[in-house]
């Protein structure tokens, strides 16, 4: 158990992803864990904004698209460039994220919960009905792979999976900078209670507008990425059960963690392909299995490790401050420290 | 320190403060006092920033602060308390402390994602203040326990170290003795004081008249959103106004 904490940890997840590719032999395998890691991504970005800052934001799949879409666009009808394209859609998503959350974000609770809803209904609606851009139901074909440079290649399965890979321990590591900073806990107080946020000075709205925007920049390169690696699009990319698809990855890994949301968008993916044998039934085991785990594991996977790991280390650090006062531990009886 | 003129805040059709006009002076306690849903909170809450008055002024420190939003107000120097305190349940107590020191420091998005010099600087200010914050309240002991696992008490005085890590001149304390049993009021009541004489100007509500009578400097009396007395603890405690809205007999004769 030692061993998967800190540092050590992820430096053996990262090895173990590694070397991924040269334990699986079919291709298929590694397809799917791609887009695990791309799905990952973007849910890292919605945890920041749902699991941190605690806005529950329903539009999330739409940005991933909108990213995709930028993507696939620009490179097909426009012939830029893959990593032009690419570092657009992160731009595009920041600006349309500043706006919708400008307006969004004045709403609190469910109310920001439906309204987004409804942006991710808009967004796919416009890319489905505004065929002159988007090609409407056709959607969008041949989009060039990345790029290579520096005598790395993104055209074969492998490749494009240490791209992506890469691209995901660089968004955690951000995301871990973000949240274990003044910045990230700024979030976190928005999340506690914002009339307590804001009595302590944090500005509410200029807060949360940032974890918006960061949060859709996510999920905007996510859907980057997903145009490069997918090479087609459709408008069922911006549908309202991808957002929910997201939601379950990271409550399931666990919210407000940041290994959580990966973790979550790996084990879900390759718990429903498992149970594809049971066919049509397979939704009436899965269900309840989600089900059982939200009442039993209510912090997800990697929320309750952590919360009892926390738990342990108070008692710990308590124990030993306890034993360097001499005097202050007298008046503790002996039995309460060894609780 | 904090002078109120006329200040009014209607919701609809409910005054919920009407036309108050006071002044606290730094370095006194001033309570204030009255019947449920007098418009205690509410004073707070304009004060605050939460809501905007509909009328009236409200002068921190010499500046016109009316319309001003919270944080704001809480940058020139105004901490508050609620009467619940909201904390991460799942982090330590110190943990919880250190974003009370946010406010007075400038890192962004930049800094963070670079790991600049000034946060690092800024982030070892801020557990400083956290730390020194629950020194004062006298909960060094507690800092590493999950704050999920904490008593009531000492949420109420996690909640003035919260306040304390902002380093406000002013603090507005809504019922800091609300659900804690006698001797803990006691407590809490001796932490008020430290405050005051440490050189912090208190504003608090609060229920429990034998502490109120002990500690305030000054007692304003709210009842359906006016002013209705004000005074010292002994001009109150006699004043028939204020016996019939909301002390009764029982506290008159004290």
């Amino acid at each position: 158990m030692k061993l998967l904490q800190g540092k050590a940890g992820w430096a053996l997840l990262i090895a173990l992803a590694l070397v991924f590719p040269y334990m699986v032999s079919n291709t298929y395998f590694l397809s799917v864990m791609t887009q695990s890691y791309i799905f990952a991504i973007a849910a890292l970005g919605l945890n920041l904004i749902t699991g941190y800052t605690g806005q529950f934001n329903l539009a999330h799949g739409g940005f991933m698209a909108i990213g995709a879409y930028a993507v696939g666009l620009l490179t097909t009808d426009y012939q830029w460039g893959f990593w032009t394209a690419f570092a657009a859609a992160g731009a595009i998503c920041g600006v349309i994220g500043y706006l919708v959350g400008v307006i969004s974000l004045r709403m609190t609770g469910h109310v920001f919960s439906i309204f987004t809803l409804c942006v991710g209904y808009i967004i796919y609606l416009l890319i489905e009905k505004w065929e002159d851009v988007t090609h409407g139901a056709v959607g969008v074909m041949g989009i060039p792979s990345p790029t290579g440079f520096g005598g790395l290649e993104f055209e074969s399965a492998k490749g494009q999976y240490y791209l992506v890979l890469a691209f995901l321990i660089l968004g955690a590591y951000i995301m871990h900078r973000i949240v274990h900073s003044l910045l990230g806990r700024s979030f976190v107080a928005v999340r506690n209670s914002e009339a307590l946020a804001e009595a302590l000075g944090i500005p509410l709205a200029r807060t949360k507008r940032l974890a918006f925007v960061l949060s859709v920049i996510y999920a905007g390169l996510a859907g980057g990425l997903y145009a490069g690696v997918v090479r087609f699009l459709g408008p069922d990319l911006a549908a309202t059960h991808h957002t929910f698809e997201l939601v379950m990855f990271m409550l399931v890994g666990g919210i407000g963690t940041i290994l959580g949301p990966i973790l979550g968008s790996i084990l879900v993916p390759w718990l429903t392909q498992s149970l594809q044998f049971l066919q049509d039934y397979r939704m009436v085991v899965f269900g309840p299995v989600l089900i059982l785990l939200l009442i039993f594991v209510p912090n997800g996977i990697v929320g309750t490790i952590l919360h009892r790991r926390a738990r342990r280390a108070a008692a710990q650090r308590e124990q030993a401050q306890a034993a360097s006062a001499p005097a202050a531990a007298s008046s503790t009886p002996n039995g309460a420290r060894h609780a | 320190m904090l002078e109120i003129r006329g200040l009014t805040k209607r919701f609809g059709g409910l005054t919920a403060v009407n036309n108050v006009t006071a002044k606290f002076e730094a370095g006194h306690i001033n309570a204030i006092i009255g019947p449920n849903g007098a418009g205690k909170t509410t004073f707070f809450n304009l004060i605050a920033g939460t809501h905007a008055p509909s009328s009236g002024q409200i002068i921190v420190k010499g500046e016109d602060v009316t319309g001003m939003r919270a944080d704001q107000i809480a940058r020139l120097g105004v901490a508050r308390t609620f009467q619940a305190t909201n904390l991460f349940d799942q982090a330590s107590v110190l943990d919880n402390l250190i974003v009370g020191h946010r406010l007075r420091t400038r890192s962004g998005l930049w800094d963070v994602i670079m790991h600049t010099p000034l946060l690092k600087r800024e982030e070892k200010l801020c557990r400083e203040k956290a730390e020194e914050a629950l020194e004062f309240v006298g909960l060094k002991r507690v800092a590493h326990r999950l704050a999920g696992d904490i008593t009531q008490e000492e949420r109420k005085r996690v909640a003035f170290a919260l306040a304390l890590a902002t380093e406000p001149d002013l603090l507005l304390l809504d019922e800091p003795a609300g659900g804690v049993n006698p001797e803990e009021t006691v407590g809490l009541a001796e932490l008020i004081r430290k405050l005051v004489d440490h050189g912090k100007t208190v504003c608090l509500i609060e229920h429990k008249m034998d502490m109120i009578m002990s500690l305030a400097d000054k007692i304003i009396v709210l009842n359906y959103g006016e002013k209705i007395a004000e005074g010292t603890p002994a001009e109150i405690r006699s004043n028939p106004l204020v016996i019939d809205a909301y002390l009764g007999a029982e506290h008159a004769e004290a």
